[in-house]
């Protein structure tokens, strides 16, 4: 039983990390019907601008907390540039052509930043400096480390400010006019070029925040390590209902159970399969996803 | 009659084409000829991967990403049936020239390599092709990853050690000749009424199933016949490499694929066979600058992409026409 409370708290420490990658994933295919492969490089890309930014400010900003945040809102703000930045350059030309032709962008898209961060970043693990130290908390004969309430109380309070953002400001009614009927939202006097923008930077900041929760509790990063997150992030996504907030963030943490509970109990060498049968499995059965809305094509 | 000629003197022009190939490249004059004849090889085998998975994605219209899968099955089945089943081939037919043996054993096995191919192009095509777009892509991409966990986990295979011990059986003649089959079969099925089914589901599934036609039945024939083909190569790759490791089988594999076909062109064989020769060449012509390589090679098809949307070769208009918003 002991054993079983603590492979669900490591599974909801991981949900929540696939979480955060997923709302991004989420957003984007609300608002452009794309699946944006290359938004697990952006979160690769935000554990790297952590770990630069944390071996700049190491010993200099006073406290672990101030650091932490120091370092989480550097790599947030350089990933939602970077992802407004791709937005701008590879996706807005194509906009009007097929969406196959986006989806291969998206694919060239990645493999261009996992092959740059190769380049500049260097193909071999880098270990993330311990920004704060690790204790464990006993609770009751589970072991806790501190780290991993830091992940859950940072990726929720994220989600809080997410759904704050969304829901109840005007910004955010236009995000959702936008995903509701691009062309339609446009014609009410949205500026949907600004708001496809302001999607990218927000989704690519959560997964910078994603990025560096994840390396505070397993140090070592490295150029690839977006590929694996990424899919599987989508297949929360596509879990919880593409193009859904909340289902997005309950896709990620079922995953992220599924996946530890079957490393402890069944084969770790299935773990990576698992998210692929979950997915076969939600897209043969309910393909709107958990909380997704099924959408009737038109002629 | 007529085409029976044609075919022999294929068989009879590869023959020879083989004959020269050994004696210049292999055994011959030319400086780093070994080297040039494997990229040759690789070509035929990228070509056949491209053209195979061009039926799927460029001629029906159904966007898979996990060609790697079924390459992988085909690899892996073909490489089981030469190593195990070699010695009964050797026991059967002992009494005729190795090459004969070995010939039938390459056969043998690239038979069995397509038909498990195809079966397991069977057993993803039925459930997932009830989907669409980017559904559909990501069931793929999912599926072609379980295979390869899967065969991970198979000790008789290898498993994560990899295969080792496949005889090298496969050269120029076979792949090239395997080459043929695939880039005719997918010409004529093109231009026959049932090529033209397939167009009619990629223009407009709607339409064309009210025109009458079953579209499951055809998308799920051309996914297995493109998995075919895909097991065929992997017989070929995994007989000429004489090892297999499932890290040659990831998705990066059939992004790759993807990434030949787009380039040359969505829907165009001859864009198909153009993107494998350049998706082949160009990392070697890369290689004096090897760090930079993938890293243009990305930005090449980024830049295609943005400028020339239907590939080099590819039509305008039938792919890249807008859709209604829908």
């Amino acid at each position: 039983m002991q054993a079983f409370l603590q492979q669900l708290i490591n599974g909801i420490s991981l949900g929540s990390i696939y979480a955060l990658v997923a709302l991004g994933y989420t957003m984007v295919y609300g608002v452009l019907r794309l699946i944006n492969f290359a938004h697990g490089d952006i979160y690769m890309l935000g554990a790297f601008a952590g770990y630069y930014a944390s071996r700049f400010l190491h010993g200099r900003a006073g406290n672990g907390f101030l650091e932490t945040s120091a370092v989480l809102l550097f790599s947030m703000v350089a990933c939602a540039l970077v992802g407004m930045l791709i937005e701008r350059l590879a996706y807005r030309p194509v906009r009007k052509a097929s969406k196959l032709t986006s989806l291969i962008i998206a694919i060239g898209v990645s493999l261009f930043l996992e092959n740059l961060g190769q380049l500049v970043f260097g193909a071999d693990p880098k270990f993330f400096p311990q920004i704060i130290p690790e204790k464990m908390i006993a609770l009751g004969g589970l072991a806790l480390t501190n780290q991993q309430v830091i992940v859950l109380v940072v990726a929720l309070l994220l989600m809080a400010g997410l759904s704050g953002f969304i829901y109840y400001t005007k910004w955010g009614t236009a995000m959702r006019a936008t995903s509701y009927n691009l062309d339609a939202a446009k014609l009410m006097g949205i500026n949907t070029n600004v708001v496809i923008s302001l999607t990218f930077a927000l989704g690519s900041a959560l997964a910078a925040a994603g990025g560096i929760l994840v390396s505070l509790n397993q140090p070592g990063i490295d150029p690839l390590m977006g590929v694996m997150t990424g899919l599987k992030a989508f297949v929360a996504a596509v879990l919880g209902g593409i193009g859904n907030i909340v289902g997005a963030l309950l896709g990620g943490l079922i995953l992220g159970l599924a996946e530890t509970l079957v490393a402890g109990y069944g084969s770790s060498t299935y773990r990576d399969a698992i998210a692929f049968l979950i997915l076969i499995a939600i897209l043969l059965f309910k393909p709107e996803g958990i909380l997704g809305k099924g959408q009737v094509e038109k002629v | 009659m007529k085409r029976g000629l044609y075919i022999l003197a294929a068989v009879a022009g590869l023959g020879i084409l083989q004959w020269g190939m050994t004696s210049l490249l292999l055994e011959g004059p030319i400086r780093q000829g070994p080297y040039y004849y494997q990229i040759l090889i690789l070509a035929g085998i990228n070509i056949i991967l491209a053209v195979s998975l061009n039926l799927t994605n460029g001629i029906t219209g159904q966007f898979s990403i996990g060609h790697a899968g079924f390459f992988a099955v085909g690899a892996y089945a073909a490489a089981c049936v030469s190593v195990y089943g070699r010695p009964l081939f050797v026991g059967a037919f002992g009494f005729s020239p190795p090459w004969i043996q070995d010939s039938l054993v390459l056969i043998a096995a690239s038979g069995a390599g397509i038909i498990a191919a195809a079966l397991a192009g069977l057993l993803v095509g039925i459930p997932s092709l009830r989907l669409r777009g980017d559904y559909l892509a990501i069931v793929t991409l999912g599926f072609g990853e379980i295979i390869r966990v899967l065969i991970l986990n198979v000790d008789f295979v290898g498993g994560a050690r990899g295969f080792i011990g496949i005889p090298k059986l496969s050269n120029f003649f076979w792949v090239f000749l395997a080459v043929g089959a695939a880039v005719i079969t997918v010409r004529n099925m093109e231009r026959s009424s049932h090529g033209r089914a397939l167009l009619s589901i990629r223009e407009d599934e709607i339409a064309s199933q009210a025109m009458g036609i079953p579209i499951t039945r055809y998308k799920v024939m051309a996914f297995v016949i493109g998995a075919a083909f895909a097991g065929l190569a992997g017989s070929l790759f995994g007989h000429y490499t004489m090892y297999l490791h499932t890290n040659t089988f990831t998705f990066v594999k059939s992004f790759e694929i993807i990434i030949m076909i787009s380039i040359g062109g969505l829907g165009s064989l001859a864009g198909s066979i153009l993107g494998a020769i350049i998706l082949t060449l160009l990392p070697e012509l890369f290689r004096g600058f090897s760090e930079y390589r993938m890293v243009i090679y990305s930005l090449v098809l980024i830049l295609v992409m943005i400028f020339r949307p239907q590939g080099l070769l590819g039509r305008g208009g039938l792919m890249g026409r807008k859709r209604k918003a829908s």
